[in-house]
């Protein structure tokens, strides 16, 4: 590809205090036939207005930082080449659905307070062992069960591909459902009864109706939809079995 | 002294017809209004049979349309549209595994198609005998 | 006036050894008021990219001394054996609580944990997640964390120097992002936990906020940086990008071949060639599983003989892996095959992958001691901002990882004790040096509107300095250039120009921060390899080809003065294992 090409890049800007609401800005980068849409952002940061605010940190596509909307789809901005995008003009917004800082950058509270909210870590009956006692077991198969819904990098780019996030904030959203399964599912864990309000709840899995865009956006193709409809079933069948004479034969 | 000033705009009503995944989905979800509206004329149907013949011809008359031709078209492109996506789908609600590999979509949708097809043509068989 | 906040402790830094500092201090004291301050959120922290494995010895075959002796051999002796031993004793344990905690470990059938071999190693004993084992550990750890209400985070908040009073470090300055105002973390005791400084070479496998921040604000408290000449180039990085293909490669059975077809490694003294259907490859310690810094010479070496593939990036070998069949690179090096696809669009079962050397991580750093404690009272580092030091010259592949929990943990109870023994803090005098840092910032970036020089340009220059002056080979005049030239641009630094005067989240105000940093930090590399005039483990001078221990069986302590950094030595702890000859290739 010759290096006398170049493509342009329509860049969402938003200044606090300066801007009433965000208004785009075009520039002008070369069109190299390896630079993804964040080679192109750190061009313009670098060589031509260094006022252009977005995250970004490993450029491998494992850290979750540079999620924005290109094109009008939540991407990875580490990993959408410029050759597929070309002629382009690229369109590079902030992730939807969430407030906007300053230019590309989010505010991602509500996503912290989500995935704290379905209690992501370990819960035993029992207090920890001491480590000589060594490690939990667990087999091949029983790590299969839960290992896909542990790969979430966090990127947020379900929460933006989501209408129902999108019209109802309150939603606890895909990720934070799927991180809830992830450990629903591990052997080790037995803190399911402490997630089941969280699940069951108006804002939990009940909201979600199954777009399936969030599985569709994912990078690492974890699957919350898959996730969210696994623990609707087992929701359902929790209400079923908690009728007053029914007996329970499920994992706590 | 700076004061934080986050742009926050909820999405517009008309969010779906933006993108063809979202407009896709909505023709899903209108499905089951077509479905639920044709569930109206079954009910209508059991009502004037047990009526009575002359409330059956009447029914029958009326059904016998080009209106309702079409009407029966676009509920019958509908339910397609609802059983192959449900169908589709049913694979992420269900994990069956055997050992540490999960079963494929296609080998979990495929039986359903199977017994789907298999129970229309008993359904059809019975009205041609 | 700038705002001030109090804690029991403060850690810099939401990676790894910070989330392990913290979960530790929690554990101790259950009523310590904690807080965590990180320049971006928890788990974009760089040990998100780690992938191979984290080392502790756990099978029946295995035992700490084999451990300690890889780890001193792999370090060139460099290695404190002190801390050698206590780091592989306190391995296994703290790998197991991590496993408690829900770390997705690769297992046996048995349901036990599974080990592989890496590089340097004797035996195998590296535990595994896939090939993600960094994002699992830094994951578990977070969320790990998330149960403890006695910490407050501190998220995007980015560190600008150590406040220190009556000879204690008591607390830190950082800018709010969102709303650009400096503000005062004051505490009884700081960790810093803010990773190494690879950024300043131009092609490393390191994320964007990899700018040796924390190591920068000790250098500047007067903490002395050690041993910081030796920075570890690792073989297996993609050309161009320098993202990293993680060891495991290698270890499943991974061959390095030249552009003559050529296995080359078999002529630099790292045993010979086995074929790669012979069960018994790969032999480790031999050949693929060699250390890291002799591979990476290695190369060097065959690029000298014209051995090498000429790319768009540079010249690079061949990593074949495609022997191992799609079963299993998809089982145990998924990340690799997603990885060589997405960014040079080669699928490894089917073609080998490009590689070449590119810096990974770095030895040296803050000066501590076996506790996680520096010189400065009240201040202690952990992980790759820190050399206690475990890794000496050279460190294995996997030590870092299980080094973040073992110092993480020991950072976190020291500072618990310290923290308990001095309850008071200097509050005034701290709230006046904290006003003063908030008009350096603004007067120096944000109202500075003269400035001349651009952020890139400078960042560039650094970059391609160090490449050419203090790369895996390195010269007198080579260094001697590098030094000049990192002082003129330390210079030049003072004139840089900001477009972005604003407040709101200015990452330009943070890349020149780092800027500065990064200079520290690479003023501090290049001035510690031009004073250690031998060859020993990463470091490598042309003109000093030899190990010298008469001389530099002592590590190098850089000071910070106003002109170029002094450079002082101390003598290595030697326990154990007297020096030796370092070989590799089968029995050794």
């Amino acid at each position: 590809m010759s290096e006398n090409t170049t493509i342009t890049l329509e860049v969402a800007r938003y200044r606090p205090g300066v801007d009433e609401r965000p208004t785009m800005q075009l520039y002008e980068v070369p069109l190299r036939d390896d630079w993804v849409v964040l080679d192109a952002l750190n061009y313009i940061k670098d060589e031509v207005d260094g006022t252009l605010s977005y995250r970004w940190s490993c450029r491998m596509g494992v850290c979750g930082s540079c999620g924005m909307m290109v094109n009008g789809v939540p991407k990875l901005t580490c990993s959408a080449f410029l050759r597929d995008l070309a002629p382009g003009p690229i369109r590079v917004e902030a992730l939807q659905h969430f407030p906007i800082e300053r230019d590309l950058v989010t505010v991602l509270d509500d996503f912290i307070d989500k995935l704290e909210s379905v209690t992501p870590w370990i819960v035993r009956d029992e207090p920890e062992p001491p480590p000589e006692d060594g490690e939990y077991k667990q087999t091949p198969a029983e790590l299969a069960t839960f290992k896909q819904y542990s790969m979430c990098i966090n990127c947020m780019l379900c929460y933006s591909a989501c209408p129902v996030y999108g019209q109802e904030p309150e939603f606890i959203g895909p990720a934070a459902l799927a991180l809830a399964q992830r450990y629903n599912l591990d052997s080790r864990d037995e803190g399911n009864d402490l997630r089941a309000m969280v699940i069951g709840s108006q804002n939990g899995v009940w909201d979600c109706t199954f777009v399936n865009e969030c599985s569709e956006v994912c990078p690492k193709h974890v699957d919350p939809a898959g996730a969210i409809q696994q623990l609707k079933l087992v929701s359902a069948v929790e209400w079923f079995e908690n009728l007053p004479g029914v007996p329970s034969r499920r994992k706590k | 002294m700076t004061v934080r000033k986050p742009y926050y705009e909820r999405p517009s009503s008309t969010w779906w017809l933006k993108r063809w995944p979202y407009r896709f989905f909505m023709l899903r979800e209108i499905s089951s209004v077509f479905i639920a509206g044709y569930g109206v004329l079954l009910v209508v149907l059991a009502m004037q049979v047990y009526r009575g013949p002359s409330h059956l011809a009447d029914y029958v008359n009326f059904l016998d349309s080009p209106v309702m031709f079409v009407v029966h078209a676009v509920v019958l492109v509908f339910a397609l549209l609802h059983t192959i996506t449900f169908f589709n789908l049913t694979p992420k609600a269900m994990v069956v595994r055997i050992g540490e590999k999960k079963l494929s979509a296609v080998m979990m949708v495929t039986p359903i198609y199977v017994a789907w097809l298999v129970v229309s043509a008993l359904v059809a068989l019975l009205f041609l005998l | 006036m700038v705002e001030t906040i109090s804690h029991d402790v403060v850690v810099v830094g939401g990676g790894g050894a910070g989330l392990r500092a913290v979960i530790a201090m929690a554990e101790a004291r259950p009523d310590l008021d904690i807080a965590m301050v990180s320049k971006v959120y928890p788990m974009r922290s760089h040990t998100v990219s780690a992938e191979g494995g984290a080392a502790a010895v756990i099978k029946d075959n295995d035992s700490f001394e084999d451990h300690i002796h890889d780890t001193i051999t792999g370090s060139d002796w460099m290695a404190d054996q002190d801390a050698v031993e206590t780091f592989v004793r306190e391995a296994p344990n703290e790998m197991i609580r991590l496993e408690h905690w829900g770390c997705p470990w690769n297992r046996e059938p048995d349901g036990s944990v599974a080990v592989r071999p890496f590089g340097g190693m004797k035996i195998e004993r590296t535990w595994y997640a896939a090939d993600k084992t960094g994002f699992h550990m830094l994951h578990t750890l977070f969320q790990t964390s998330l149960k403890l209400a006695q910490v407050t985070r501190y998220d995007e908040w980015f560190g600008t120097s150590l406040l220190v009073e009556n000879g204690r470090c008591q607390g830190v300055t950082a800018i709010e992002l969102r709303t650009g105002q400096v503000r005062a973390i004051l505490a009884k005791a700081v960790i810093v936990t803010t990773g190494g400084a690879g950024r300043i070479f131009p092609f490393t496998t390191n994320a964007a906020i990899k700018t040796g921040d924390g190591m920068a604000m000790a250098y500047r408290a007067g903490v002395p940086l050690k041993d910081m000449e030796f920075v570890q180039y690792h073989p297996t990085g993609l050309p161009g990008t320098g993202i990293l293909i993680t060891e495991a490669a290698r270890a499943e059975g991974g061959i390095l071949v030249n552009s003559e077809g050529d296995r080359y490694l078999r002529h630099y003294d790292l045993g010979d060639p086995i074929d790669v259907d012979d069960p018994r490859h790969p032999q480790l310690r031999t050949m693929e599983l060699g250390p890291r810094d002799k591979l990476s010479q290695c190369f060097m070496r065959e690029e000298e003989k014209g051995h090498v593939f000429e790319g768009e990036h540079g010249t690079y070998v061949h990593l074949d892996v495609r022997h191992l069949g799609e079963a299993q690179i998809e089982a145990k090096i998924p990340f690799v095959r997603e990885l060589a696809l997405n960014y040079v669009g080669i699928d490894p079962v089917h073609e080998p992958i490009p590689v070449r050397p590119v810096v990974h991580y770095m030895m040296g750093g803050i000066d501590t001691d076996i506790e996680a404690a520096t010189e400065l009272p009240g201040l202690y580092a952990a992980g790759e901002c820190a050399c206690v030091s475990i890794n000496g010259a050279n460190r294995l592949g996997s030590n870092s990882l299980t080094e973040l929990l073992v110092f993480g943990r020991r950072a976190g109870e020291s500072a618990t004790r310290w923290a308990e023994e001095h309850p008071e803090i200097d509050t005034a005098a701290l709230e006046r040096q904290a006003q003063a840092e908030q008009e350096r910032i603004a007067t120096n970036f944000i109202n500075k509107l003269d400035g001349t020089e651009r952020i890139a340009t400078i960042r560039r220059e650094l970059n391609e300095t160090l490449e050419a002056g203090a790369g895996v080979f390195r010269t007198e005049e080579s260094l001697q250039a590098s030094v000049d030239k990192v002082a003129e641009l330390k210079e030049r630094a003072k004139n840089v120009g900001l477009d972005d005067h604003s407040l709101s989240f200015n990452t330009e105000l943070t890349a020149a921060l780092e800027l500065e940093f990064m200079l520290d930090a690479a003023e501090a590399v290049a001035g510690a390899a031009l004073a250690r005039r031998e060859s020993r483990g990463a470091h490598q001078r042309s003109d000093h080809p030899d190990r010298d221990d008469e001389q530099y069986l002592k590590h190098s302590l850089s000071y910070r003065t106003d002109d170029r950094p002094r450079i002082e030595q101390r003598d290595v702890v030697i326990t154990n294992w007297p020096p030796a000859e370092r070989t590799y290739g089968p029995g050794t």
